[in-house]
């Protein structure tokens, strides 16, 4: 594909994440995100094949996105306390960046399953960004620091803090900014994981 | 003219005497090849014999691991070693004993190792004689492998040897290669319980075969078996940390096994771990044959 081809393709993915996230999955159609763009319908559909295509494109693209970043945090030579901090980090600095990015994330892809239950089977889809999460949780406990538990278990209290917190602050039920919670969240998922 | 071969058993169990006298044509290699002492098999001198002055030998075999205390014939194993490699063509380290030194080196004598590796270590008391030495381990050895080396080396076949000097024509392959329970390694199905032939064993019960290098599953044990074909997981006996604590069950650090398959990285692990266990294939979640 040509870099013309992908930036155009990136292009619409971001616009349709954002009015997915806005106006909800079923309430946007092909012809809204392409006059978003300014482009045809027709001329859309050369890029993505249908609806659903385009939203599974969306999560991995998303899930590359986030694991991307973590995979940073993963490669450098720091304490475990360090990764747990700058993965929430990284999580909240996108959703206050590209809050889209989250709210398609909770709002979409969970909770529109029958969307994705074809070609984003388990978490195939979120894979790039399941891997980071898994393999700080193996250095973690490789080099003492983190508890040995089951993955989900520990997969669980990470995100599902991180995801409703997020999604509180969607509500606008937070008082604070998400970054203002950061020192607390941190100090709290690692001394629930550590050992 | 037949091969002279010296049998020399160091710190050792004798498995791997046991082992080679499975090999299913022994006949055949009695009639190429000569012990002048061996262990359990009647020869023409007693091991105080070939103590007390120097026999003529082509090849030494050593099983057992080394230590400089400990003796055979009142001699130190070190010294009989020195003595006879000087005049040998090729020596065999046989068994992981021999080779890195193996489940002996847990016993009473001082500085226990294999002929020229402490583990993955290398050790220097026989540096002089390493281009001299060809390394066949497992616990025990295959006996195909220890007598299609002696051929190779009695009819002086230029044998390619790994970093332990191990032969890559039988070490180069992991014991994984021909496992009979690809498939449920590759689905990442191991719903095994020991002895039956559904699962595959890496995932909870322990197989090292994805990072075990041997021949196990390509050249099978009494022409018939092997330990994963049978139900059994593979325990990394020809490896030099072998043997390793709980052989029975996977290390896992958070879910993820700690050894991955030779050469795999982890994220490449992940990923494809990742797709596969998203699917259920119903036929390998079933028993193959009804009992």
């Amino acid at each position: 594909m040509t870099d013309k081809k992908q930036l155009k393709r990136e292009q619409i993915m971001q616009s349709a994440l954002e009015l997915f996230a806005l106006k909800g999955f079923y309430s946007t159609s092909v012809p809204d995100i392409a006059s978003s763009l300014k482009m045809s319908v027709g001329n859309l559909y050369n890029y993505f094949k249908s609806k659903d295509i385009l939203a599974k494109e969306i999560i991995k693209y998303i899930s590359a996105y986030l694991g991307k970043k973590i995979r940073e945090v993963n490669e450098q030579n720091i304490s475990t306390e360090e990764k747990t901090r700058k993965i929430i980090e990284v999580y909240f600095k996108t959703a206050m960046l590209k809050p889209e990015m989250i709210d398609y994330f909770l709002r979409i892809y969970l909770s529109t399953r029958e969307v994705f239950n074809e070609g984003c089977e388990g978490m195939i889809c979120v894979n790039e960004f399941v891997t980071e999460i898994m393999i700080y949780f193996e250095e973690g406990v490789k080099c003492g620091d983190l508890r040995d538990q089951d993955f989900f278990s520990a997969f669980g209290l990470f995100m599902g803090y991180l995801g409703g917190m997020v999604f509180l602050k969607g509500e606008k039920i937070l008082p604070k900014e998400l970054d203002e919670y950061v020192d607390d969240i941190a100090f709290n998922i690692y001394k629930a994981l550590s050992k | 003219m037949k091969t002279k071969v010296l049998w020399l058993s160091a710190i050792a169990c004798n498995g791997n005497t046991h082992s080679f006298l499975n090999y299913p044509y022994m006949e055949q290699f009695l009639n190429d090849f000569e012990f002048i002492y061996h262990p359990v098999i009647d020869t023409d001198y007693t091991l105080e014999e070939i103590v007390s002055s120097v026999i003529a030998c082509d090849i030494l075999l050593i099983e057992g691991s080394i230590a400089e205390d400990f003796q055979r014939a009142d001699t130190s194993i070190v010294k009989i070693i020195q003595t006879y490699s000087k005049i040998v063509k090729k020596i065999v380290t046989v068994g992981t004993c021999a080779t890195f030194g193996g489940i002996f080196r847990e016993s009473d004598y001082k500085n226990v190792s294999g002929l020229h590796f402490n583990q993955e270590l290398p050790t220097n008391t026989f540096r002089e004689i390493k281009d001299k030495t060809v390394s066949i381990s497992g616990c025990p050895i295959h006996p195909e492998v220890l007598v299609n080396t002696l051929y190779a080396i009695k009819k002086d076949i230029r044998l390619e040897l790994d970093k332990y000097l191990r032969p890559k024509e039988y070490f180069a392959y992991t014991i994984h290669n021909g496992c009979t329970r690809n498939e449920y390694f590759e689905y990442k199905v191991d719903n095994h319980k020991f002895g039956e032939l559904e699962g595959c064993m890496f995932y909870d019960h322990g197989c090292q075969a994805p990072y075990t290098q041997g021949s196990c599953n390509k050249i099978l044990w009494n022409e018939i078996n092997s330990k994963t074909r049978a139900g059994l997981p593979c325990m990394g006996c020809t490896e030099p940390g072998f043997p390793r604590e709980n052989l029975f069950s996977t290390k896992k650090n958070m879910g993820i096994p700690e050894n991955l398959p030779v050469g795999v990285g982890k994220r490449v692990y992940l990923t494809l771990a990742g797709i596969t266990k998203a699917f259920t294939i119903e036929r390998l979640e079933k028993k193959l044959l009804n009992d």
